[in-house]
Order: structure tokens, then C-alpha cells, then sequence
């Protein structure tokens, strides 16, 4: 089972993610201007600064060649892991719901956060138990989800929302504490958290090496198929 | 060609830091009567088409979900 994790011009994150997925699979990075997945079987959009998000974040990122092969694996089926940034350009993308703001503190912040398993029949967490707290560190200054009424509604009533901040833990004023959304399809994930930089006991924590054995653990058995 | 001017703003009923921010530093140099301050963003462009604009400003200038817009010509 083979990760494709994708480089912008920007990009800060991309080896890290290369590296969780590695301690679980295969991974290889996907260049921004090639519109050949090489036949990766789950497509990670990293975090970072991707063509410097200028107009806004995740803008811009969304119409590279790379991002046409990622939309048309998503509507596939694929699974497509947002980490930030990714997160960012995923929902300028339209493949998933609403939009991240700056933080309601107008500050970067960097830190461990909690966030609560709300799903664990997921592609991306189902290595993990509904309502078990996974420590995984935050760094961003546009981290605030946000949706209008009605699409938090659907999306609430989807079950959509697959990790929430733990009470105490929200760290940029998003709505109903949301910390990551998937797709209604559930093919399509994203989170403001980085799991890729939770993988070692050195960094404190290696709750974030669960989503990416999730992945394996969904798509492993299909290749192998 | 023709000047025109993107105004983008926060759609309304969206917390807006920035523009609360504005609205606490202003009394505190001594301008009083200010309220409802918002602050977004202008974007300039010469354009052939303007009847572009609106498709423009759907796909890529604006994030219809969360910013509004009004489109100025010269």
C-alpha cells in the first residue's frame, strides 16, 4: 500500500507526512505540477504555505494540475487525507464542507491539543475508538472552521464531523469545536491538528500515527485484493 | 480596458477579529463614534470583459461561504 503525499511550492510539512506515512506503508511525494498520482492508493495534501496562500488560504492550490488528478481520485473514491494547509485547499477544493478563518485570537498558535474521536468507522480512524482523546499538536493562524447554519446542520446530521476538540482544548474559536470534517461521502478527510508531527515518543505523543494506520488498515486489503 | 475594484468583505454575522480589533484601537487613540468596523480586502484589475467579473470573482477572488462582494467600475 503505497501514500501519495503532495508537494506546492510552499509546502512545509510534505517530508514529515512522507515520514508517518512511511512508518506504515510506503509513501512517495507528488509534485504540484505533474497531474500523474503514479497509482497511489491514498493521497495526503500536507501542511504549509501552499503558493503562499495568497488571496486566500488554499486558494490558489486548489487549481494546480496536481489537485485535477487529486478531485477526480476523490470523486473515485479514493481516500484523500487534508492535514492544515490540506485541509485548507481540500475545502477550496469543494470537497469538503465549509471554510477555515483566521483564529478568533488573531494569533498563531502552536501547541498539544486534545481532540475527541467522534467516528471511529472512518477510513482515517478506524484504529482508534469513538471518544478516545488523541494528543496531536496544532500550529496555525487560520484554524477556525466555519460553516453557515444550515450546512453545519447537514453536515452535523451526516455525521460528518470526525474530531472534535476536547472541552478546554479549542484552539481557534472554530464552530462546535470542530477539529476535522470528512466528505458526506466519507472518502475525504481534513483536520487542523498534524498527526504527522505525533508519530514519535520524542515529540511526546504518537497518537497521530493512529489516523495513518487507519488508512493502511482501509485500503490494504483492496490492494492486496 | 476597463479599471474595476473587488470590494470583499466578511459576510455578515461572521465574527470578525480583524475588524473588532479595528474598532478597540480607535477610541484607545481618541477617535470616538466608531462602530461596526469590518475589514476586507480590495482587489484591482483591468479587465476587456467586465461581464467576467461575477464568474471571476464565484471561482477564485471571493469564497462566496464566508465573504461577500460588490464589484466598482471607474
Amino acid at each position: 500500500m503505497r501514500f501519495g503525499v503532495v508537494r506546492f511550492p510552499g509546502s512545509c510539512d510534505e517530508v514529515d507526512a512522507q515520514l508517518a506515512c512511511e512508518r506504515v506503508a510506503d509513501a512517495t511525494l507528488l509534485w504540484h505540477g505533474d497531474r500523474d498520482l503514479q497509482g497511489v492508493d491514498a493521497v495526503v495534501i500536507p501542511g504549509g504555505f501552499s503558493y503562499g496562500d495568497y488571496l486566500r488560504v488554499g486558494a490558489i492550490a486548489r487549481f494546480s494540475p496536481v489537485m485535477e488528478s487529486v478531485i477526480a481520485f476523490a470523486r473515485e473514491g479514493g481516500p484523500v487525507f487534508g492535514i492544515c494547509n490540506g485541509f485548507q485547499v481540500l475545502c477550496e477544493a469543494g470537497l469538503l464542507p465549509g471554510a477555515l478563518l483566521t483564529n478568533e485570537s488573531l494569533r498563531f498558535v502552536c501547541r498539544q491539543v486534545d481532540v475527541v474521536v467522534e467516528h471511529d468507522d472512518t477510513p482515517f480512524t478506524n484504529a482508534t475508538e469513538a471518544g478516545e482523546r488523541l494528543s496531536i499538536p496544532v500550529k496555525h493562524t487560520t484554524g477556525r472552521w466555519y460553516a453557515p447554519p444550515e450546512l453545519l446542520d447537514e453536515v452535523e446530521a451526516n455525521e460528518q464531523v470526525v474530531l472534535r476538540y476536547a472541552p478546554g482544548h479549542n484552539p481557534n474559536g472554530s464552530l462546535a469545536d470542530v477539529a476535522g470534517v470528512r466528505n458526506a461521502e466519507g472518502n475525504v478527510f481534513g483536520l487542523m491538528p498534524h498527526p504527522e508531527h505525533a508519530v514519535d515518543p520524542l515529540t511526546g505523543s504518537v497518537d497521530g500515527l493512529k489516523l495513518f494506520a487507519s488508512i493502511r488498515d482501509h485500503v490494504a486489503p483492496r490492494v492486496a485484493a | 480596458m476597463s479599471r474595476v475594484r473587488v470590494l470583499v468583505r466578511p459576510k455578515a454575522g461572521i465574527l470578525d477579529p480583524q475588524g473588532q480589533a479595528v474598532e478597540r484601537a480607535l477610541p484607545a487613540l481618541g477617535f470616538a463614534g466608531v462602530a461596526n468596523v469590518h475589514v476586507g480586502r480590495l482587489i484591482e484589475l483591468d479587465v476587456d470583459d467586465p461581464a467576467q467579473l461575477p464568474e471571476m470573482c464565484r471561482k477564485l477572488l471571493v469564497n462566496p461561504l464566508i465573504e461577500d462582494y460588490e464589484i466598482v467600475t471607474a
